[in-house]
């Protein structure tokens, strides 16, 4: 069932042109990119660019309209536990009766299967991926109790303990202290000695530029798709992100992204 | 103590004991899912929309609860079908069935000649008039719901947490969704001769929620639940035994004045304490 992970393999995450739609609105259209297993990538572009679509799709939580989502070799479906996301804090209810621990073992339900209770191994990693985390003494917590930084961490031990080949994460550097942005950071480094390939949303486009391997430029479609170099272009830059791009005469140009629009 | 053994002396007490208790057990454990998945208009609505199949059932003579049990389920996977893909919103359509079953209900009914205190019962309950078949059809429900609910620990817990995380495990949300509704219509179902269509809602939502405000895991919530409706539903019936007040009605004004102790005097989140905490800081 599950596919072992190997280096050898070229391609692990195919992107085929794929039209997603949210609410019956197309969302994303005809996109398409290749991404080699164990690399970083930075998903970068404005709000509304359909960043978190995308990543919804890659979990099948929305429809593929058109095209199709290949990982290992085999359409999207066709593997239960290898792809992790963590979620952006808001879309979580933090006053849910459940501890740290009680969600870093979430991670573990995939693997289980219908009517199986977690066993030793199964506590053993999530021990683990809490410690990684930096998260053992506050096991026990509540997590309504925790601060913003400690919430990141507990969804980050819990994809940690799906032990995915993929792992998505919807704008982990938005709102967390320096501390957990290190640790998030750190963990993307340990990831790729792994192989795991991450794929992560931010406006951070200074962390996109220096502590990822690709970016993936988006605004409905794919714009750009390659080394920060070579997609922070003038030219990419101002068709993702519009009139909020400023170009200073032939020194290059400013893009203003921000994160959180005004409700 | 022989006001603690009295009531027990008579056999339809003790009866009306033992299904108040399973009942008030049954609907709190429900009802922590009914609160942490804001369903409680939901669980009203359910409880409303079954009057039809109960007056049906009884002017073709058959079983009530069997009756009650039909319809529950027809209208919890009505709500479940008008709402699926977005086409209505889920409170709509409860409002829609809601609001149509209980007329439906209402006519039929009127058409009885019997019509108030036939109606009183349905809407109020007579936990008092409990057989012994009703005993064990309370009792086998009962052990289906709560079996269920343990067995889909996993898959409840997630899909009420994490629904994005459900999808990735590839877990049939919808399918569990409708399964939720049954468990909770059975549990309805049940409590009808007890507490009455009319009461229900407070059986599965306010033990749940005071134990909300006691606790933070979810196991733990369910256990405090069970034993809030258990001592309320066993306390309402002596109090309604030696105060001559409808039972169903003193059950459920237990269990809100345990609520709004807890409400006042939570350890952590009790309202007073937080308000003295505060006072302290300033």
């Amino acid at each position: 069932m599950s596919t072992q992970l190997s280096i050898h393999e070229p391609a692990h995450l195919q992107v085929e042109n794929i039209t997603v739609a949210y609410n019956g609105q197309p969302v994303l259209r005809d996109v398409s990119f290749t991404i080699p297993h164990g690399t970083r990538v930075a998903v970068v572009g404005p709000n509304g660019a359909g960043k978190s679509t995308l990543f919804k799709a890659l979990v099948g939580l929305l429809p593929v309209r058109a095209g199709r989502i290949i990982i290992h070799g085999e359409s999207l479906g066709h593997h239960k536990e290898c792809v992790a996301y963590v979620p952006q804090r808001e879309e979580v209810d933090w006053k849910f009766p459940v501890t740290v621990y009680d969600v870093a073992m979430m991670g573990r339900y995939g693997n289980l299967g219908w009517l199986k209770r977690p066993g030793q191994y199964d506590h053993a990693v999530v021990t683990r991926c809490l410690e990684q985390m930096r998260m053992t003494n506050l096991a026990r917590a509540p997590i309504g109790d925790l601060s913003g930084g400690q919430q990141q961490r507990v969804f980050l031990a819990r994809a940690l303990a799906q032990e995915p080949h993929i792992l998505l994460m919807d704008e982990p550097f938005t709102g967390v202290d320096a501390s957990t942005q290190a640790a998030t950071l750190e963990l993307l480094t340990q990831l790729q000695h792994q192989g795991v390939t991450v794929m992560v949303s931010t406006h951070d486009l200074n962390l996109a530029t220096t502590r990822f391997d690709q970016v993936l430029l988006i605004n409905r479609r794919v714009i750009a798709h390659g080394s920060a170099a070579q997609v922070f272009t003038p030219d990419n830059i101002t068709q993702a992100f519009g009139t909020r791009t400023l170009i200073l005469n032939g020194r290059g140009s400013i893009v203003v992204d921000e994160c959180c629009p005004p409700e | 103590m022989d006001w603690l053994i009295t009531p027990l002396t008579y056999e339809f007490m003790l009866r009306g004991f033992l299904a108040s208790l399973m009942v008030g057990v049954l609907c709190a454990v429900v009802g922590c899912y009914v609160v942490l998945r804001s369903m409680a208009f939901m669980g009203d609505a359910l409880a409303h929309a079954i009057l039809p199949g109960v007056a049906i059932a009884y002017l073709l003579k058959g079983d009530l609860l069997i009756g009650a049990l039909v319809a529950a389920i027809l209208v919890a996977l009505g709500i479940g079908f008008l709402s699926r893909q977005g086409t209505l919103k889920e409170d709509t359509a409860i409002g829609i069935l809601f609001a149509g079953a209980l007329a439906l209900g209402v006519a039929l009914i009127s058409t009885i000649k019997t019509y108030a205190l036939d109606l009183t019962h349905i809407l109020f309950g007579n936990v008092l008039g409990v057989s012994v078949s009703d005993l064990w059809l309370t009792a086998i429900l009962g052990v289906i719901v709560l079996t269920t609910i343990v067995l889909l620990y996993k898959e409840f817990l997630v899909i009420s947490f994490d629904p994005v995380l459900a999808a990735t495990m590839r877990l049939p949300a919808e399918l569990l969704r409708n399964l939720m509704l049954i468990l909770l219509a059975l549990t309805i179902v049940v409590s009808l001769q007890t507490v009455g269509v009319g009461l229900v809602a407070a059986m599965l939502v306010t033990p749940g929620a005071t134990a909300f405000l006691l606790t933070r895991r979810l196991p733990t919530m369910m256990l405090i639940a069970a034993l809030i409706g258990a001592f309320s539903s066993i306390a309402g019936l002596y109090v309604s035994f030696y105060v001559n007040v409808a039972s169903g009605a003193a059950v459920v004004l237990i269990a809100t004045a345990i609520f709004l102790l807890v409400f006042l005097f939570a350890p952590t989140r009790g309202v007073v304490w937080n308000y003295f905490r505060t006072r302290q800081r300033d």
